[in-house]
């Protein structure tokens, strides 16, 4: 039995420093009991001889220098097991729908380790998410790790919750799951996802942890470890494939930032400290592939940026760690553009590994290229109009004006519940690029020109993929 | 384990007790090490590094994960600095920060990264042809190449007299099949030497003398080759906010320039990108000797969950490997991505020192140690009085891309090139997005000769040309700006009308496009060439009242912006160049 001791010496923020100890190691859990029999839970930040720092997890209110501290001999573990599906677990990983506690097939440390590199497996199989936006422009594919960069007001939820609805891999039926951690968001957005996996029948195959608005602040650090904890055991040990849907990793950077400053560290830029991108990295890298495992664990991160500048450390840092970012656009959002994504800042970075012939089809990368290209022109005549009026602009400028504003309402916008095939998606591409001339389609080969082209094969002609 | 047993495997000196454990810092007493000597931290022996001393306290940074380490275990001091193994075997490998083998690591701990498994940085099962080069009787010195070993089709490893020995008469040298760990040569002097030399990281290795950069080293990147070259021996950086084009540039680099060997630090990146060297690089072909490309590369790969004091280590790491193939007389080309990362392993460990910080709460000695490992980069006569050389490009990830930050300003001070990547650019996806009015190089006069002698006698004036018609493109969209570009006269309208064309087809080169993705520098010059040539016929035309529009929309310009895309790429451009003519005939202007 580990022994308790009653030698709090100092209470700073959520922070509480033990005195007189016996050896602690550095990230053992902690339990602080209070007076009143409440029971909290830490971890160790700092250990000395001389004294110990220890983050509590749900906050340090009503502690005092009465309470007592136990030092449990072990880092923070999360109990795994195939039953966690269909469960529902507190930010601390324990259940809170009511159901049995999860019995227990192994127990794993939460922060996880680094996939060594060389074990690594370049991810390269297309997921079809329906939407033409991401599988047209900015393409997904298992194991990677790609952001919905949005702001505060716009439907990234939605468009999460369609993606998880509808992602697969074409021609595969290997077990699929989702895995969603809630960081500070509502009780009311927490809603609408539990409510759309039970009303799609998605919970069965999925695992919540919710740390909502009104939990502890601090406890944000360790949700996202529990979840992609749980992720890699479904991944890596049963063998699924599992989407990993973070959100709001702003709320996750807060409770950052907040323990730095408990500890007085020197802060970095907007007060974040100089590991926050170290410790984005550290879940964020969690995703991928690993040669010879079935599964997969692909990751999307929801991030509402403070005043949508992407210059914001939350914003930038996981820019430099994630393969590229699905922009959630204000300007199409208030056009009244389901979904708002905007094709121009969105990127994906694993898109060439994942699309072309055998993957989706042999046009799609110029396809891809030619629709961006026109949609930027005609955005760049949008701006010129405003300056200088219609009447200046050349026929080409016209056309591409005309371009942009069907492209928004062809391509880009769509149902919340359609479900595009990669062959629509394309097709929509290629009935809007027949509305430029011929010559101006730089990036397309002749060769795919006269293949796929509507004006060269005629009305009604299929296409095989 | 007794203490006294661990100190005897660890070959320790002194054995002392771990007082705090602060994450990847920890604190011990009871030990007198010298600074920077390495220590087995910890039951599980794990591996650091003494960064400060503090009277009786020893302040170690860890390169593995501290969970669970606890105040009272043993610390053993080794008594020596951070080395690396130095001899056949480093070319095709991949290794974490503190060149662990990342396959020997896989085979010990699975396919993730547990920690307290030391493993040496050249495999000791393998056996090397050895050539001798020099006689028993001969003397060797300090450098001195004693014989060699095939270590990949195109590498001839060059086994020197390590740099710290005395040298002297070859009393013995050995003819056959070698370990690393074997000796091949006896001196007089008593040394030994191994097929393998071990160096501290931290430490310069020396040369006899350092020389001017004269050569260029082709990257087969037009932008870089022809606007900005970077000279064998030079520095260039390489920075850009997220997603701009740093590490497709570094990968590119990786893969086409003249070097005969590149070094690759994946220093605090992600871990795909290091799959996709380890992937794609073996099937390449190195354009200038055949060989699979990935038989001239070593890979560092500390990536960013990978613990920060090996990631500060590994930059060192890898620049002594570079430097040693450099004391062989070869052109060696060290890739850092991302030294901002690098930085930010220093900011973390001085701030757990809580040293007083300076700009950004990055240490005060930053900029000192961006200058210290710039240094180790340049061209040299080596002990042996060969030629050598270490270029260095490192990538730069400032923060908010905002590019006033300390990492990248303490990097633009030392460096003698600066690839100004560009946010605005790479969204309009002209890519390389190197902005071509802010980046400069500063070898370009010195590499003129070259250029003139080995490319074409042109090669300084079309640059020029070049570059006038570029920045006059930005003066000229200021005015269309204001008066839209009807008001322009024709000539000036055909001048926006050519800078598009350099922008489009000369500056913008797609990686993944088979025959795009590398451009020999002859193929550079034809390529600016032909569109000066576009130019002057153009500008005749203008003259003779030709409309602008009818000479921009010419089917040899169409052709001209498929050419560089073409396998064939001679034959195509004579094809373009002669209907070129034939048009301009038709307009009167040729
Ligand atoms: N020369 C190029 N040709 C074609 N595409 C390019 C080129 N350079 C960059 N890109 C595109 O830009 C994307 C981002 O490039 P890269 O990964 O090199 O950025 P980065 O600057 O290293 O970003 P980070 O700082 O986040 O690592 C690539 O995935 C690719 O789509
Ligand atoms: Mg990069």
């Amino acid at each position: 039995m580990p022994k308790e001791y009653r030698t709090i010496t100092e209470i700073a923020g959520p922070l509480i420093f033990v005195e007189k100890t016996e050896w602690v190691g550095y990230g053992e859990l902690v339990e602080v009991n209070l007076p009143d029999g409440t029971r909290k839970r830490g971890q160790v930040l700092d250990s000395s001889k001389e004294i110990v720092v220890v983050q509590v997890f749900e906050g340090t209110a009503g502690i005092d220098r009465q309470s007592t501290v136990k030092f449990l001999g072990e880092t923070i573990k999360l109990n795994v097991s195939r039953d966690m599906l269909g469960r529902i677990l507190s930010g601390a990983g324990e259940p809170i729908d009511g159901g049995p506690p999860i019995v227990p097939e192994k127990r794993v440390d939460i922060t996880g380790s680094a996939i060594n590199p060389y074990s690594r497996e370049h991810p390269a199989e297309f997921i079809q998410t329906g939407i033409s936006t991401i599988d047209g422009l900015n393409t997904l594919v298992r194991g990677q790790k790609l952001p919905l960069f949005s702001g505060a007001g716009l439907p990234h939820n939605e468009v999460a919750l369609q993606i998880a609805r509808q992602a697969k891999v074409l021609g595969s039926n290997e077990p699929f799951g989702v895995v969603f951690a809630a960081m500070g968001i509502t009780h009311e957005e927490a809603r609408v996802f539990m409510d759309d996996f039970e009303r799609t029948g998605a919970l069965k195959r999925a695992v919540l942890f919710l740390n909502l608005a009104d939990d502890p602040a601090v406890e944000r650090l360790i949700t996202p470890r529990m979840a992609l904890t749980a992720a890699e055991y479904l991944a890596y040990e049963i063998g699924m494939h599992i989407l990993v849907i973070l959100t709001d990793m702003t709320n996750y950077a807060e409770a950052l930032r907040q323990i730095g400053a408990a500890r007085e560290e020197v802060p970095g830029r907007r007060g974040y400290p100089g590991y926050t991108y170290t410790d984005l990295a550290t879940m964020y890298e969690r995703a991928g592939r690993i040669h010879g495992k079935k599964g997969s664990i692909t990751q999307i991160p929801i991030l509402s940026i403070p005043d949508d500048d992407w210059t914001h450390p939350i914003a930038d840092l996981t820019g430099y760690i994630t393969e590229g970012q699905i922009a959630v656009a204000r300007d199409l959002h208030r056009k009244a553009i389901y979904p708002p994504i905007d094709p121009l800042p969105s990127l994906s970075r694993l898109m060439d590994a994942g699309i072309g012939k055998d993957r989706t089809r042999e046009d799609h990368k110029q396809v891809a290229d030619q629709l961006y290209a026109a949609y930027a022109e005609g955005k760049d005549v949008r701006g010129l109009v405003a300056i200088v009026g219609k009447e200046a602009l050349s026929d080409r400028d016209r056309k591409m004006l005309e371009f942009a504003d069907r492209f928004e309402q062809e391509f880009i916008r769509q149902g919340h519940e359609e479900d595009r095939t990669i062959e629509a998606t394309l097709e929509i591409g290629w009935k809007l690029l027949a509305t430029l001339d011929e010559a101006w389609l730089t990036k397309v080969d002749r060769k795919t020109l006269e293949k796929y082209h509507p004006a060269h094969r005629g009305p009604d002609q299929e296409v095989a993929a | 384990m007794a203490m006294k047993s661990v100190a005897k495997d660890a070959g320790a000196k002194a054995v002392g007790e771990i007082f705090r454990v602060a994450g990847p810092v920890v604190t011990a007493t009871g030990l007198r090490p010298r600074m920077y000597d390495v220590q087995f931290v910890g039951g599980e022996q794990l591996m650091g590094e003494v960064i400060q001393i503090k009277g009786d306290k020893t302040i170690i940074q860890v390169y593995e994960d501290t969970s669970g380490v606890k105040p009272g275990e043993p610390v053993l001091d080794t008594g020596a600095p951070l080395v690396v193994e130095l001899g056949p075997g480093l070319l095709g490998s991949i290794y974490d920060g503190v060149q662990r083998p990342l396959p020997v690591l896989q085979k010990v701990m699975g396919d993730f990264i547990l920690r307290g498994v030391k493993s040496p940085g050249l495999t000791r099962e393998k056996a090397w042809k050895f050539v001798p080069k020099v006689k028993a009787g001969q003397a060797v010195g300090p450098g001195d190449v004693v014989g060699s070993v095939q270590e990949a089709k195109n590498v001839e490893h060059r086994i020197m007299v390590p740099p710290n020995f005395r040298g002297g008469k070859v009393a013995e040298v050995r003819d056959g099949t070698f370990k690393v760990d074997e000796v091949v040569a006896r001196l007089d002097s008593g040394e030994q030497v191994k097929l393998h030399q071990t160096w501290p990281v931290r430490k310069p290795r020396p040369v006899k003398e350092r020389l001017m950069p004269t050569v260029p080293l082709i990257t087969g990147q037009r932008v870089l080759d022809f606007l900005f070259p970077i000279a064998k021996g030079g520095t260039a950086a390489i920075p850009g906010g997220f997603g701009t084009g740093k590490t497709v540039t570094e990968q590119q680099l990786s893969k086409w320039c003249d070097a005969q060997v590149v070094i690759y630090i994946g220093c605090g990146e992600r871990g795909n990108e290091m799959t996709e060297v380890l992937s794609t690089f073996p099937k390449l072909e190195d354009p200038y000797t055949g060989a699979p490309l990935m038989d001239r590369m070593s890979l560092i790969a500390n990536t960013s969950n990978m613990p920060v004091a090996a990631r500060e280590a590994s930059v060192y790491t890898g620049m002594t490997l570079a430097e040693y193939y450099r004391d062989m007389g070869y052109n060696v080309a060290l890739m850092a991505d991302s030294t901002s990362r690098w930085a930010e392993a220093m900011r973390e460990i001085s701030s757990r020192l809580e040293e007083m910080p300076g700009e950004e709460g990055f240490p005060a000695y930053l900029s000192a140690r961006l200058s210290e490992f710039y240094e180790r980069a340049g061209r040299a006569k080596t002990l042996a009085g060969l030629e050598g050389s270490v270029s260095v490009v490192g990538a730069v990830s400032p923060s908010g891309g905002d590019f006033s930050e300390p990492v990248t300003q303490g990097t633009l001070r030392i460096v003698k090139v600066f690839w100004a990547l560009d946010t605005a650019l790479r969204a309009r996806r002209h890519f390389p997005a190197i902005n071509w009015l802010t980046s400069y190089s500063l070898y370009s006069q010195i590499l003129e000769d070259w250029f003139r002698k080995n490319v074409n006698e042109e090669w300084p004036r079309l640059r020029a040309w070049a570059q006038r018609t570029l920045q006059e493109e930005a003066e000229l969209e200021e005015i269309v700006r204001l008066v839209g570009a009807d008001a322009l006269p024709p000539d000036q309208a055909l001048t926006l009308e050519v800078a598009r064309m350099i922008r489009e087809i000369f500056l913008q080169q797609n990686a993944y496009h088979p025959v795009d993705t590398f451009c020999p520098p002859a193929r550079q010059f034809k390529l600016i060439d032909a569109i000066k040539k576009y130019s002057d016929l153009g500008q005749k035309a203008v003259k003779l009242d030709v409309p602008v529009k009818d000479v921009a929309g010419l089917k040899s310009r169409e052709l001209l912006t498929r050419v560089k895309y073409e396998a064939e790429f001679d034959k195509e451009l004579e094809k373009t160049l002669a209907q070129m003519d034939e048009e301009f005939k038709k307009l009167g202007a040729a």
